[in-house]
């Protein structure tokens, strides 16, 4: 089993804020990030996928594969979007970075796994960086599922 | 258990190729990386090795173990080479990121004196890297 990681980036605008919450509540939960007119970051996004060397290839999986899909399903879509607005994802949530590592994962899953299918790879996890000093990672639990 | 890594860098070249497949099969899977001529890369391997701390010393192992075995068993093999032609293990098979980080950890594990290896994790380029636990 080797583990494969490829990083993209996008640049996205956001806004913490939860209607279930008053105005104070909001601000004392989400300081500054609960600005009205909302804010941006440049998103850095780590996608590992994990599964048997394919002998003929030398290769996990295909990186041209990896990157067509994480773009058609991910980057496609967040890049350049206001996350509360644009997005049908964060109509009902909060586009917290640790929500956004969760809907990736949920966006890429599939389609990787089945493209995947004939070596059994697996989405091992998904990395997100919103600054370059905080990081969220989403890794499922599974068992035989390699920590570190 | 702690994990202590350490990092070394060489640069090299490969490109990928089956001789199983047709010449057109061979660019329509491997790419821009199929160009015989071959292309390269910085590498930047890293070596993690896990142990406990032995109270004498407050270190799982010393540091410079590590740095002279990826030195002479990583660095003087693969640095400035063309990998397919000139490393062993790449003869028959393609020099993928996948593939090094496998052969790295078959190179160093059978001469770490102290600690176990716990993980080889091979960046090709800053934005793709690959990781191998041994099994």
């Amino acid at each position: 089993m080797v583990y494969l990681t490829r990083r993209y980036r996008f640049s996205a605008g956001h806004r913490l804020h939860n209607d279930a919450f008053d105005a104070d509540e909001n601000r004392r939960v989400y300081g500054k990030c609960n600005n009205p007119n909302g804010h941006g970051h440049n998103y850095l996004l780590e996608v590992t996928v994990a599964g048997a060397i394919d002998a003929a290839t030398g290769m996990v999986f295909d990186l041209v594969a990896l990157d067509g899909i994480v773009a058609e399903r991910v980057l496609e879509k967040f890049d350049h979007k206001n996350l509360n607005l644009d997005m049908e994802n964060f109509r009902t949530r909060v586009p917290t970075t640790e929500n956004l590592c969760l809907e990736i994962y949920k966006l890429l899953r599939k389609p990787l796994e089945e493209a995947g299918a004939d070596r059994g790879l697996l989405l091992d996890r998904v990395r997100l960086e919103e600054t370059s000093l905080n990081s969220f990672e989403y890794v499922p639990d599974r068992s035989g599922r390699r920590k570190g | 258990m702690i994990y202590v890594t350490r990092r070394a860098e060489f640069s090299a070249s490969h490109y990928y190729h089956n001789p199983d497949f047709t010449p057109e099969e061979n660019r329509r899977i491997f790419g821009k990386c199929n160009n015989p001529l071959g292309h390269g890369h910085n590498y930047v391997v890293e070596a993690t090795v896990s142990g406990t701390i032995n109270p004498a010393t407050g270190m799982v192992l010393d540091l410079k173990e590590l740095k002279v075995l990826l030195e002479q068993e990583i660095i003087q093999l693969m640095d400035h080479k063309f990998l397919n032609k000139e490393v062993p293990a790449f003869a028959n098979k393609n020099p993928t990121t996948e593939n090094l980080a496998v052969e790295i950890w078959n190179l160093l594990t059978p001469k770490l004196a102290h600690g176990a290896l716990h993980r080889i994790r091979v960046y090709e380029n800053p934005d793709l890297f690959a990781d191998y636990y041994g099994d």
